[in-house]
């Protein structure tokens, strides 16, 4: 059955995430055969339209308006209710990130509808689309349906592949004019707090320290292969309760779950709340002094040794490599 | 200051999943505060011992749920509501729960709902937001510091690792996010009041409410575990051969750089 499905593109630093693309790669899944219309929202965004529909979106529609220029709850809520209202689809789709948490549950209950969050997996099996999805952080999934229509999704990065790009598709681009009324939660200020701009939840690449770091100024080491690699870091809850780096870094069980292609923890031992944030990682490194280390267990590779030595020699090691392929 | 804190029982981190007959099993497990609702429990425990007023946590849940709502009153919540929904709803979801709780609450007189920003559980971060929308109050999700002066609250909401400096007005449902404090453990003399403390028990009836109202919209058909992580390759050798070589298997044999 066709379904006409509606994908918000999110938008961050002036580009469009890479999470949107794969929300559009589930719509296709999704709409069997239907359309999907993209969607922008935000102070100026028009000009990334056409990357949506080089990623798969039939058409686009964009609401701008200056009090869009950050996120609100109540601001892209009544933008998208708007677009809604107008287009009528059967399902809206998501990134699971900080924005898509905060409005698909909004949206459904204005639509009284259904909403499965953090998607791993879309497939059509029969009559039926079927959602998977980690529970207990990653420790279990589960296979969902939803019983009526329109519903939201909200896919979790780096997990369902986007579509290649095709530069040559074209298609409609529309403005929706919305009027955007009183905001009840006003943005008085961003302090943005990633060093290079990588997020931990879409990056590719997780370099992350436990207790081993020792100190905040471990973390820089970590930090030097993060960049060489154009990854993010993140930390244990050992080395958030330490005081070495912010509770935002921290991956397991409470704090994030992540599955980038590659996962390298340094001086990690690998506690099962930990674990469960990690584990379903594509590639696991292992680098602890104690070779008894649980983390050892789930690692596809494993260094025994200091980190304080391994990590160094692993950035100018990853340096030559990129020289020489370059 | 009328506190409300919506409190899930999830199982405790350490517990490993076990699948039996196709359902996950409880038997024997250790249950806790959802960690993310201890951060509301406590936040609602600050605000009252500044600004006065009383503390009342609520939870959906089974006659099991009981204790984690006494560990909340013996951290110094006030009162406690327990809503058992289990033999009245067979399919619930988050749909469910956010629309048993936003009828409880509708004819309270709340100045301030808190709730964990996610249940380490099901993890789908759905039922605080659905609540404040039918509660038409605004919403602050995963909030990080938290002010309050007079009707006006100022909060700092994590967002992907930024930080968002938000006003907003009371009434409100903020949800929280680790690093918004440490939660307190519960006093000797603390847990002994908890005794005496009101608990009450509600069902779908008392809230006037039918079981088609609240049947959740999604259903569960399958669960699994992932599959089992091989212990992979120590590598051997001295320190520079180990890193010559891992740098080596993940870009010829992992392809990952």
């Amino acid at each position: 059955m066709a379904r006409k499905v509606i994908v918000l593109g999110e938008v961050y630093e002036g580009k469009v995430r890479n999470v949107s693309f794969e929300a559009i790669a589930a719509a296709k899944t999704i709409a069997e055969g239907g359309e999907i219309v993209g969607v922008l929202i935000g102070e100026k965004v028009e000009n990334l339209a056409e990357q949506l529909i080089f990623y798969g979106a039939d058409r686009v529609i964009v609401v701008e308006d200056e009090k869009l220029n950050y996120y609100t709850s109540d601001g892209f809520t009544q933008a998208l209710m708007a677009v809604v209202e107008q287009e009528d689809p059967q399902t809206i789709i998501f990134g699971h990130t900080s924005v898509g948490k905060d409005l698909a549950p909004r949206i459904a209950t204005k639509l009284d509808a259904g909403l499965v969050s953090d998607v791993t997996e879309v497939e059509v099996v029969g009559e039926n689309i079927v959602y998977t999805r980690p529970i207990y952080s990653g420790k279990a999934f589960e296979k969902k349906i939803i019983t009526g229509e329109p519903y939201l999704v909200t896919v979790r990065p780096n997990n369902i592949p986007a579509l290649e790009k095709d530069e040559s598709r074209t298609g409609e681009v529309n403005t929706l004019a919305v009027e955007i009324k009183d905001l009840r939660t006003i943005i008085k200020e961003v302090v943005r707090k990633k060093s290079e701009g990588v997020d931990l939840s879409e990056a590719k690449v997780v370099v992350a320290g436990g207790r081993g770091v020792k100190s905040a100024e471990g973390f820089k080491v970590l930090q030097e292969l993060a960049d060489v690699l154009g990854g993010a870091v993140g930390a244990s809850r050992g080395a958030c309760d330490a005081g070495y780096c912010d509770y935002s870094l921290q991956i397991g069980q409470t704090g994030k779950v992540v599955t980038p292609d590659l996962y390298i923890a340094c001086g990690i031992s690998g506690a099962i709340q930990h674990v469960a944030g990690m584990s379903n990682s594509k590639v696991i490194v292992a680098i602890n002094k104690d070779p008894e280390a649980n983390i050892f267990k789930i690692a596809d590779y494993g260094i025994v040794g200091d980190l304080f030595e391994v990590v160094p020699l692993l950035v100018e090691e990853i340096k030559k490599l990129k020289a020489s392929v370059s | 200051m009328n506190i409300y804190v919506l409190l899930k029982s999830t199982f405790d981190t350490e517990e490993k999943i076990i699948i039996e007959d196709g359902r996950i099993a409880d038997d024997g497990v250790e249950w806790i505060i959802n960690p993310y609702d201890e951060y509301a429990v406590e936040e609602a425990i600050q605000i009252r011992d500044e600004k006065g007023g009383e503390v009342t946590v609520v939870t959906v849940g089974n006659e099991d749920s009981e204790k984690q709502l006494r560990q909340a009153l013996a951290m110094g919540a006030d009162k406690a509501v327990l809503i058992n929904i289990e033999e009245d709803v067979e399919e619930r979801d988050q749909y469910t729960t956010a629309r048993v709780l936003a009828e409880y609450l509708k004819d309270k007189e709340f100045d301030i709902i808190l709730a964990g920003n996610v249940a380490i559980d099901n993890a789908s971060g759905q039922v605080g937001p659905r609540v404040a929308e039918l509660l038409d109050i605004p919403c602050i999700t995963t909030v990080t510091s938290l002010t309050i002066e007079d009707d006006k609250v100022t909060a700092i909401r994590d967002a992907e690792g930024d930080e968002e400096h938000i006003e907003a007005s009371l009434p409100l449902l903020v949800t929280a996010q680790q690093g918004l404090n440490e939660p307190r453990y519960p006093s000797l003399p603390g847990i002994m009041k908890a005794k005496r403390k009101p608990l009450d028990e509600l069902e779908l009836d008392d809230l006037d409410l039918e079981e088609e109202d609240v049947e959740g919209k999604t259903k569960r058909i399958e669960v699994f575990l992932p599959p089992e992580k091989q212990a992979g390759r120590i590598l051997e050798g001295d320190l520079q051969e180990q890193v010559r070589e891992l740098v080596k298997l993940l870009h010829e044999e992992a392809k990952v750089i």
